[in-house]
């Protein structure tokens, strides 16, 4: 059976206008006129428990008005959702119960306490029983290294801590679905690494199923097999990240480093995209020529230190596709 | 049931000690709001001094009903915190936190905060009670006690059914209704007397529209043994504390209707 | 003076933006006024006895209160709490200005504009619908005037020594509480003065805080004759130049504190 299944969620949102000047100021105390907005157009999709799906998406095209209608907080005009066989808005508090959540940019700890007792705080209001709290304490404890900061109050933490802490009080209670919103947002490098290294840990040996939400194509790129691309309301593409790669283009990148920074370089048909210094980056279609073809030519030419074949960055991928969602 | 209240505890536990962290500044407060709130008592005592009477009630009846309300809203004040601030967590979203979490939203709002200070309300209401108390003179029955502590019960309840009411406004409007201020803090001036010495227009609104006099005024009227100058019968006195838990189960049901409404339509 | 005057102008600006907030809580006093009326209503009942005052006299101060408020409703300035929370009282240091005429043309500002806002409108709907008279001569309405702009004086002295405090108690909160109560008390916003006993009237008469509220008061009422009106305006404005010679005082020594501290 199936972890999530969503079929065809529609939602609109009634959006006050701002009119303009002062005489539109005014009218619009009077009567305020509205726009109506088709956040989501007929969404659709299905996630197998155990999969790690990246959620991507232009600002505005739906992603948290999903997520918010999976975790029980906004109900649909229309459309089929089911969450562990649970409708989501329907049974909200049994819903609550086998879900975790964490917003990147707000905390769900409480500010002036430490930290264990906001975790004791959770475990009560989550009904978590003794013993499977303290093993489940225990082990998110050690897999986020939190320990030395449980006695420090959540307003002493610097951000990547909190991080670490929202991550261990959203999954306290064995949750079977975890819905992660722009977790990395403002984190260190360090901390982005350690919060990758735990999700996906999370995924392969608890077999957690997650939601990603995230404009960081780097967290993408390192850990959702499957990605669902939402635009304007409607899915553009659910599937590998190859897949929507390949969707979008099939060049590729040859980045190579001069011996001689200064001097010239010929490109020989080959495109290039930037050079920097010694750095030049060529963009190439393998279809027309292949990769060790454009390197024997490039070689022949030029005097080349190192070089590296390359898939186009994945903004650029999305970007393009952000682009061709029309936002 | 015993479960949730031991949530509620830890809760409350939660806020006191983030409170405690500030111990000076919450005496401090406190003593304030002592002060402020009794300022107001010193003000009636002079003018009984002047005029010995006001329509036939003396000053330690007055003191009565004075020491009544101020307990009650120092109760419904300090432990419906929550909802005071409540507007600001739904501007800021914090509100959705809560529904993802499994418990019911008016209970997480009502346990999110403690607010201690309320103390100094609490202390000068309960100083001008006790005195009201000694200086009377009533012969005290069980019956006579029990109506009192359910009459400040209950108007603690009605209190928070304002409160709850107030909040629930915010689902629907980041506007606050200033009439919501005139009702709970206006209620409180007017019922430090007895609702009779006010024109009857007044007393109308205060007994029908908002029941404020089954708060303290009904109740008062029994302990004191004297009967309603507008002749309502003694029944009413005793019924009356249960006026304030009816008033709160309604507000939670416009409560649930509010929630209701912000998760169909968003933010 | 140039330079303060054009400060002062700039700060009416600013709170001149302000009209939505200075419109609210109208309902408010309104209600509080009623219900006040009502009380004294209920008092004058029952007694027959003569009282200092009659009850339309108690009428007409009950709504000059509420006009008034804003003289007797002191908190720190929120802005200077920050700035000597945060060691920006410092940069008060560096202007060529005196610092405590800064403080006070702020307080001033912060009394006049709003004052307008309340009382106008306070006024005509007091006059019109609930019974708040004109004063019985053209000599009471100067004398009143006279009064009230010394009132308005007194009160942003207090209202700077108020905030000057902050810079000894940082959260200044308890402080803030009491002080502002004592004042409603002895200037006659919660019972008129003339109505507290007789045996503390001397001592009533003799604090500052009358001068915020029920001198002008009287005098609009002609409670207090025209030709008395001297001494009693002379009475505020040596207060006012007391609290005013305090407040450059405690500054002199609290900033000095402050900067020795580090902010």
């Amino acid at each position: 059976m199936a972890a999530v299944t969503v079929e065809d969620l529609v939602k609109s949102f009634r959006v006050a206008e701002r009119q303009p000047g002062t005489w539109g100021a005014l009218r619009g105390v009077v009567r305020r006129r509205y726009r109506t907005v088709r956040a989501l157009d007929g969404v659709s999709f299905e996630l197998q428990p155990g999969e790690l799906v990246g959620y991507i998406g232009p600002n505005g095209a739906g992603k948290s008005t999903t997520v918010k209608i999976l975790s029980g907080i906004l109900v649909p005009d229309s459309g089929r959702c089911e969450v562990l066989g649970r409708t989501p808005w329907r049974e909200r508090v049994a819903n609550a119960r086998d879900i975790g959540v964490v917003f990147g940019q707000r905390t769900q700890l409480w500010w002036d306490l430490p930290v264990v007792e906001s975790f004791e705080l959770l475990r009560d209001i989550y009904a978590v029983p003794h013993e499977r709290f303290r093993a489940a304490h225990a082990e998110l404890v050690e897999l986020l290294d939190i320990g030395p900061l449980l006695d420090t109050p959540v307003r002493q933490l610097s951000l990547g801590q909190r991080m670490r802490c929202d991550l261990a009080a959203s999954l306290l209670h064995s949750p079977k679905i975890l819905y992660l919103d722009e977790p990395t947002i403002g984190l260190d490098a360090v901390s982005k690494l350690a919060v990758r290294e735990f999700v996906r840990r999370l995924n392969r040996e608890r077999g957690v199923t997650i939601i990603l939400t995230t404009h960081d194509m780097d967290d993408i790129e390192a850990l959702c097999r499957r990605v669902i691309l939402i635009g304007s309301g409607r899915i553009l593409s659910d599937g590998p990240l190859e897949a929507l790669r390949a969707g979008v283009t099939t060049e590729r990148r040859l980045i190579v480093d001069l011996a001689d920074g200064t001097g010239p370089f010929e490109s020989d048909g080959a495109e290039v995209v930037h050079r920097e210094g010694a750095r030049v980056h060529l963009r190439f279609d393998p279809a027309l020529v292949s990769a060790p073809e454009l390197i024997a030519r490039i070689t022949s030419r030029n005097a080349i230190r190192d070089l590296i074949v390359e898939n186009p960055p994945i903004e650029e991928v999305i970007a393009r596709l952000y682009g061709e969602a029309g936002c | 049931m015993v479960e949730t209240l031991r949530l509620y505890g830890r809760y409350i536990g939660a806020s006191v000690r983030g409170q405690m962290q500030y111990r000076a500044s919450f005496v401090l407060m406190s003593i304030g709001q002592l002060f402020a709130t009794g300022m107001e008592f010193l003000g009636i005592w002079a003018l009984f001094y002047r005029f010995s009477s006001l329509v036939g009630w003396s000053l330690p009846e007055i003191a009565l009903f004075y020491g009544m309300i101020h307990c009650a809203f120092a109760f419904a004040d300090g432990f419906g915190r929550g909802f005071d601030v409540f507007p600001s967590m739904v501007k800021t979203g914090d509100f959705d936190r809560l529904l993802v979490r499994p418990r019911s939203t008016v209970f997480q709002v009502a346990a999110r905060d403690l607010q201690l200070m309320r103390v100094g309300r609490l202390t000068q209401g309960l100083l001008v009670l006790l005195w009201a108390i000694g200086a009377l003179g009533i012969t005290w029955t069980v019956a006579r006690v029990g109506l009192l502590l359910a009459a400040i019960a209950g108007a603690a309840c009605f209190f928070l059914g304002l409160f709850v009411l107030q909040a629930t406004l915010s689902f629907w409007t980041i506007e606050t209704l200033e009439i919501c201020n005139i009702v709970t803090y206006g209620g409180v001036e007017t019922a430090e007397f007895p609702l009779s010495i006010y024109r009857t227009w007044f007393r109308w609104f205060f007994t029908l529209v908002v029941p404020l006099a089954c708060a303290n005024y009904y109740p008062g009227l029994a302990i004191l043994g004297k009967p309603d100058p507008a002749g309502a019968p003694e029944l009413i006195s005793w019924l009356a504390p249960l006026c304030g838990p009816l008033f709160l189960g309604v507000s939670m049901l416009v409560w649930r209707a509010g929630v209701r409404h912000y998760t169909s339509t968003g933010s | 003076m140039r330079g303060y005057a054009s400060f002062l102008a700039a700060r009416i600006r600013v709170l001149l933006q302000y009209r939505a907030a200075a419109l609210a809580g109208f309902g408010t006093q309104l209600f509080w006024g009623l219900i006040r009326v009502m009380i004294f209503e209920a008092f004058y009942r029952s007694s027959t006895a003569a009282q200092p005052m009659t009850m339309d006299e108690v009428r007409s101060y009950i709504w000059l209160g509420q006009a008034m408020l804003i003289l007797v409703m002191w908190g720190p300035d929120t802005d200077l709490r920050d700035m000597i929370r945060t060691g920006g009282v410092a940069y008060e240091l560096l202007r060529p200005l005196d610092v405590y005429w800064v403080w006070f043309t702020r307080c001033l500002a912060q009394r006049t504009v709003p004052l307008v806002f309340r009382a106008v409108p306070m006024f005509v709907v007091a006059g019109l619908f609930l019974g708040l008279g004109a004063p019985p001569s053209p000599a009471s309405a100067v004398a009143w005037l006279g009064a009230t702009l010394a009132a308005i004086l007194m009160s942003a002295a207090f209202a700077t020594l108020i905030s000057l405090s902050l810079l000894w108690t940082i959260s200044g909160e308890g402080m803030c509480r009491i002080l502002p109560v004592i004042c409603w008390v002895l200037s006659g916003l919660i019972v008129p003065l003339p109505l507290y006993p007789d045996w503390a009237q001397r001592v009533i008469m003799a604090l500052p805080f009358r001068g915020l509220a029920d001198t002008p008061f009287r005098l609009y009422l002609g409670h207090i004759l025209p030709s008395e009106a001297l001494p009693a305006i002379a009475h505020q404005l040596v207060w006012t130049a007391a609290m005013i010679a305090i407040g450059r005082l405690m500054l002199a020594r609290g900033l000095r504190r402050v900067v020795v501290q580090g902010g």
